[in-house]
């Protein structure tokens, strides 16, 4: 930490520079950014009006407009955001591959499943769904790690055990929808990743468990770093490769899998914007994973507002929106950058 | 320092280790050689512990290696794999603190005493200028030798190279070797590597063992490695040894058809 931190003091590294000046310019993103999804909406708040809210009368309209409406909305986001973005930089450490997303691990179609489960086939249960969804995430995560395994897990395992069981898993949620196509509707908005609707409660929920998360993930940054070099010279330099790949995934799952019981499949988040922090600061991952959890909750926020109020009086989900402007997006880097520089 | 005892090691049905015994002595110089799919460098895997014997053990400083923790072995031995990632987007830095792995803890940052460390490897492969170049903008030698930095880092006594010379231009190979030799002669460093260049081998090492089909064909000095017998042997080929000072060098004779392709 002290090297880190004198290094980025004296200004050595090539990269010390754009380093400082990505977390000055993404931390004032995500002050204008929370502003602004506070104050757009049906109902437009002047400044003042926000403050008002923040700090007035428990029963004003303002109050209620701040803390019950706009607020948890845009606090959700930012986590949501957040938890994808880290998410997706460990899971593209583990994988040594720039293009990994958590969806390769199953926790997406995991939780989507049980989503889909839920929703349609036994509604009764909605309160809880994101508990389900969390626990239908995980447990597809770790039946393809199990399956991988072989004496060891490698990662082209891994992602071929990934195809065959999120194949699976699609056919077996199309069949479902297709069964019950009566009831599709309600699920329709979770698939297509939504946040609306988000409470307080929700939230603070979010928070409590978002925040031990960040913090494995962030200890575990040498984890990541030290893979990179490849397993062999990590074992040879005394590390244990098994158990912090292990350990990353479970990481990577977890804060996937509480973004995905809130909000629904909110995609390319997770693979673009460490992509982008990488193309901006390089391929460390000390700098990579907390640049990319502060783009990523700008990101989702900018994104769920617009989504919310430029297309009045639908509202976009935000993941819609998302895969629209990330697809193309994705397409346009990979076409600029011809070889994208691996970096495991 | 270094010895592997009726060690036994099977990767598949067509090839096998069998019974390997070695002993590397404190402050030698010893090359590995052997034709394609010998089994040397499995063997310095075998001798590095990133792959498991299934018979036999090593025995690194008296103690069996499966005793000891991965980091104990680390402190001790560095090992560089042939295949290393040329397309690493770090610095030599970041790389070669990366060394300093084993004698940290799990939460434990660096201090001064390894920042003293790091400075000194940078500086025994002469890349103090380099420290903050990356890896990819480095050429061959260079990046060979902030690998070898980074192994230095690590403050081993026994280190194995696997091919370090191989995909480098000749002025890079030399480089590479020197560095290895002054490593040895300075620092009483033990060097194992598996060599493809034969000369370069006889050149650089004490000793030379030779592999062929899983087996050590010959395990003594250089000058008793080098002849004709074992080129006949190892590689069915006619060599000219000529010496130059005391080091053996091998000229390999052109195949002309004499008297035995007529009949």
């Amino acid at each position: 930490m002290e090297t880190l931190l004198s290094e980025i003091r004296e200004r050595k590294h090539p990269y010390a520079k754009r380093r400082v000046w990505t977390f000055v310019f993404l931390l004032i993103s995500i002050v204008f950014v929370c502003l602004y999804s506070v104050i757009t909406g049906s109902v437009k708040l002047q400044l003042h009006e926000v403050w008002e809210g923040l700090t007035g009368e428990k029963d004003s309209m303002f109050y209620t407009i701040v803390w019950d409406l706009r607020l948890p909305r845009t606090i959700v986001g930012l986590i949501v955001g957040m938890c994808l973005a880290v998410s997706g930089t460990i899971m593209q450490g583990v994988m040594k591959n720039p293009l990994a997303d958590p969806g390769i691990i199953g926790v997406s179609s995991g939780a989507a499943l049980m989503a889909v489960i839920i929703t349609i086939v036994l509604p009764q249960y909605i309160v809880l769904l994101p508990l389900v969804a969390f626990v239908g995430g995980f447990v597809t995560a770790m039946l393809i790690y199990a399956l991988a395994w072989q004496g060891g897990s490698s990662i082209a395992r891994i992602i071929l055990v990934g195809v065959a069981i999120n194949a699976i898993i699609g056919a077996t949620m199309s069949a479902i929808m297709l069964l019950y196509s009566d009831r599709v509707q309600a699920v329709l908005p979770w698939m297509a990743g939504v946040i609306s609707g988000a409470t307080m409660e929700q939230a603070k929920l979010l928070v409590f468990y978002s925040i031990p998360g960040f913090i494995l993930s962030i200890l575990a940054i040498r984890h990541i770093r030290i893979l990179h070099l490849g397993d062999e010279v990590a074992k040879l330099l005394g590390h244990h490769v098994e158990r912090s790949r292990f350990l990353l995934i479970v990481i990577s799952t977890f804060l996937t899998g509480i973004a995905v019981s809130v909000s629904g499949l909110i995609g390319f988040i997770g693979l673009v914007v460490p992509h982008i922090i990488r193309l901006i600061v390089g391929s460390d991952d000390r700098f990579v994973l907390p640049l990319s959890a502060l783009g990523g909750g700008a990101f989702l926020v900018f994104a769920d507002t617009i989504a919310r109020s430029w297309f009045d009086p639908i509202e976009l989900p935000v993941g819609l929106l998302l895969s629209f402007l990330g697809g193309p997006f994705f397409l346009y880097i990979l076409h600029k950058r011809g070889n994208v520089r691996a970096f495991g | 320092m270094l010895s592997a005892k009726q060690v036994t090691y099977q990767h598949s049905d067509h090839f096998s280790i069998e019974n390997v015994h070695i002993d590397i002595q404190k402050g030698e110089i010893v090359s590995l050689i052997g034709p394609n799919g010998s089994g040397k460098s499995t063997l310095l895997r075998l001798l590095s512990y990133v792959l498991k014997p299934i018979g036999g053990t090593v025995l690194l400083d008296g103690s069996e290696i499966h005793t000891l923790s991965r980091k104990a072995i680390a402190k001790k031995m560095a090992m560089l794999p042939q295949t290393n990632n040329h397309q690493l987007d770090m610095t030599v830095r970041e790389l070669v603190e990366f060394g300093r792995n084993p004698h940290k803890g799990w939460f434990q940052s660096l201090n001064n005493e390894d920042e003293q460390v790091i400075r000194w490897a940078l500086e025994m492969t002469s890349l103090q200028s380099y420290e903050y170049r990356f890896l990819h903008s480095l050429s061959g030698g260079e990046r060979q030798r902030a690998w070898i930095a980074m192994a230095l880092a690590q403050r081993p006594e026994v280190l194995l190279l696997d091919e370090p010379t191989t995909y480098l231009d000749i002025s890079h190979q030399l480089e590479v070797m020197e560095l290895i030799r002054m490593l040895n002669e300075q620092l009483g460093m033990t060097v194992v590597m598996v060599l493809h260049d034969i000369n370069q081998a006889a050149q650089y090492s004490d000793r030379m063992i030779v592999m062929k089909d899983g087996k050590i064909q010959y395990d003594d000095r250089t000058q008793c490695v080098i002849c004709k017998q074992m080129f006949q042997d190892i590689f069915g080929i006619d060599v000219d040894i000529r010496y130059e000072g005391d080091k053996p060098f091998f000229i390999p004779i052109r195949k002309t058809c004499h008297m035995s392709c007529l009949t």
